[in-house]
């Protein structure tokens, strides 16, 4: 049985309330698929017509001819492999990254409460506070000289990973799930003779698979939608992401080759919400509601 | 709390030869301690002091900054009345607070109707919860050159729509009145899953005998929307439009792809863009830290006093 909401179930179960409860639904579901399935749709489609017909007026619902070699030719001219690789290969380093020092760090701050560490945390999440735009001109100078190590990172997969790791959403996220395992679990294992490295792994990691779940996917989604860092920090059009790449060639291919392209970039991160859709929604609300 | 337990395990007086090593092994104990459990944090807080911490330093630094010729001098408050001598530096500023107040008509208001909407349904609720996220997913350069084509004023897929109505053809992006709302609706579409997730979790938090005590009353649906629906939600939906307002001041890659920086005569120029503009087209580091120095000043006296009002009408 589901809770009661607005409209009270006996409205609902009169003969006036169902003609209208059936009417909104299906008015609602066929407008949501056209709004939000709709450009996906034209997307696909648009992809596999001709340059004529994709810019003629008005546009047509169905190709009149069908030319599945545009995604080819798409993937060839814009080096797409290229991009993907490339997407994939800063996407999944972050991630590495942010599993392995944001989990340490979450741990570290909820069970091993070492000095200062509330203090650290704060300075963490004092940086949800900072506007992101207005770290960009400093952080950038910052990659384009590192202090200390004198490093410029331009161009390089670092200039991604590296500051994927001051996710203080996630570390959050990390840190409140942890807090949440039972103290008696983990002493338990360090009167076994457990360290603290071996508490984390074989107690607290498999246990914390869902929100591990969740931040992975959030790191991953995170590279694949950025525009403005990776625009500034990668020029080199040979190590650019799928979103820069494709701008910048936005101009120089024809119509119906662009959105085959784009059909092309949308599909990972499209895939990977259709298997982890429930993680994504629970993720979401448990980030948003005690926050 | 793993040190204590030495102690805890010794008897409680002890002579005082004995003392000095359980209090030293504690001590090296607590050491040892906050050693291995620094160690889990040294990566991230390297990483942050890198990236996070020492760019806020020198965002405040650099907006009293000059740099000329690879030589960085005191500059004082010139950076600043340089930027607020800037024409371009009221522009932006209206097109900002334009897109923030168009953007919470739209995106602040419709993502809710949507959830309130979608919870009263009894079916097919996980579909539609899927596809309002869907857009989220999709990489901004794909959504956004989908909504130029669909914004095209030759071909496009608007023009036809509203044709249907009668609605004679717009240029949309092209001309300085609808460029911005154009750009909007286009930011709304994108990424209006978010927040419509997060309403309907708190709306699913609503209990139910709340909405049967309004109908005693007699209250209407709307009376229910605004003296219940709203009230138990209140929390989240502050704590969404301070989000809001915070995240669409911010504004910058819609419009930057979708009319290619500035828009028709600087019509969707944001206050990001023109910080872009300042360290990235004119070299201008300094500026463009005045710039982002004046936005974070106004977001966070904005944050203080909202947060304020609302703890005072909390009480």
């Amino acid at each position: 049985m589901r809770p009661r909401t607005l409209i009270s179930p006996a409205q609902l179960g009169r003969r006036r309330g169902k003609v209208v409860y059936w009417c909104v639904f299906a008015l609602v579901m066929v407008l949501f698929t056209l709004v939000f399935l709709g450009p996906m749709y034209w997307m696909v489609s648009g992809g596999l017509k001709t340059t004529q017909e994709f810019v003629k007026s008005p546009p047509t619902l169905v190709p009149t001819s069908v030319h599945p070699g545009n995604y080819g030719d798409a993937w060839r001219v814009m080096d797409l492999a290229k991009l993907l690789g490339n997407t994939l290969y800063y996407a999944f380093g972050a991630l590495a990254f942010q599993l392995v020092l944001d989990v340490a760090a979450a741990y570290s701050l909820s069970k091993l409460r070492p000095l200062f560490g509330n203090v650290i945390l704060g300075m963490m999440l004092a940086t949800l506070m900072i506007p992101a735009t207005v770290l960009v001109v400093p952080q950038y100078l910052t990659v384009l000289d590192v202090p200390i190590f004198e490093r410029n990172l331009l161009n390089s997969p670092w200039v991604i990973w590296l500051p994927s790791v001051t996710n203080a959403f996630n570390i959050f996220l990390l840190k409140r799930f942890f807090d949440s395992i039972p103290q008696e679990l983990l002493d338990a294992a360090s009167i076994d003779g457990a360290s603290a490295l071996r508490t984390l792994r074989s107690v607290v990691l498999p246990i914390s698979r869902p929100i591990l779940g969740v931040v992975s996917i959030f790191a991953v989604v995170g590279v694949w939608k950025d525009f403005l860092w990776p625009m500034l920090t990668l020029p080199d059009p040979g190590k650019q992401t799928l979103n820069v790449g494709i701008y910048s060639l936005a101009s120089g291919v024809p119509e119906n080759w662009l959105i085959a392209a784009l059909t092309i970039a949308s599909l990972p991160t499209l895939i990977l919400f259709l298997l982890f859709q429930r993680n994504i929604m629970s993720g979401l609300t448990a980030g948003g509601l005690k926050g | 709390m793993s040190a204590p337990t030495v102690s805890k395990s010794s008897p409680a007086p002890v002579r005082a030869p004995h003392q000095l090593p359980v209090r030293r092994a504690s001590l090296a104990r607590a050491v040892q301690r906050n050693l291995s459990a620094h160690g889990f944090l040294i990566g991230a807080v390297l990483c942050f002091s890198f990236f996070s911490w020492y760019p806020m330093v020198r965002e405040f630094l650099l907006a009293f900054q000059k740099n000329k010729d690879g030589r960085t001098t005191w500059a004082g408050w010139s950076n600043l009345s340089y930027v607020f001598n800037d024409p371009a530096f009221w522009q932006a500023w209206r097109n900002t607070l334009l897109f923030t107040g168009l953007a919470l008509v739209l995106g602040f208001a419709v993502p809710f109707l949507v959830a309130v909407l979608l919870n009263e349904f009894r079916h097919g609720q996980g579909y539609l919860r899927m596809l309002v996220y869907l857009p989220v997913m999709l990489p901004p350069v794909a959504s956004v050159l989908l909504f130029k084509y669909f914004y095209d004023p030759g071909y496009g897929l608007f023009n036809r729509i509203i044709g249907i109505f009668g609605i004679p053809d717009q240029q949309w992006l092209q001309s300085t009145s609808t460029a911005m709302i154009s750009v909007v609706v286009a930011a709304t579409w994108m990424n209006m899953g978010g927040a419509t997730l997060i309403y309907l979790a708190a709306l699913q938090g609503i209990p139910g005998e709340l909405y049967e005590a309004a109908e005693l009353d007699g209250a209407g649906l709307w009376h229910k929307i605004w003296h219940v629906t709203i009230p138990q939600t209140r929390l989240i939906l502050s704590l969404m439009f301070l989000m809001q307002i915070i995240a669409t001041m911010q504004v910058f890659t819609e419009p930057f792809l979708l009319t290619n920086g500035a828009g028709p005569e600087g019509s969707t120029m944001t206050v990001v863009y023109l910080i872009y503009q300042y360290a990235f087209n004119f070299n201008n580091y300094g500026g463009a830290a005045a710039l982002g120095l004046v936005l974070l000043v106004l977001l966070a006296g904005f944050s203080a006093v909202y947060v304020r009002l609302g703890r005072t009408q909390e009480d």
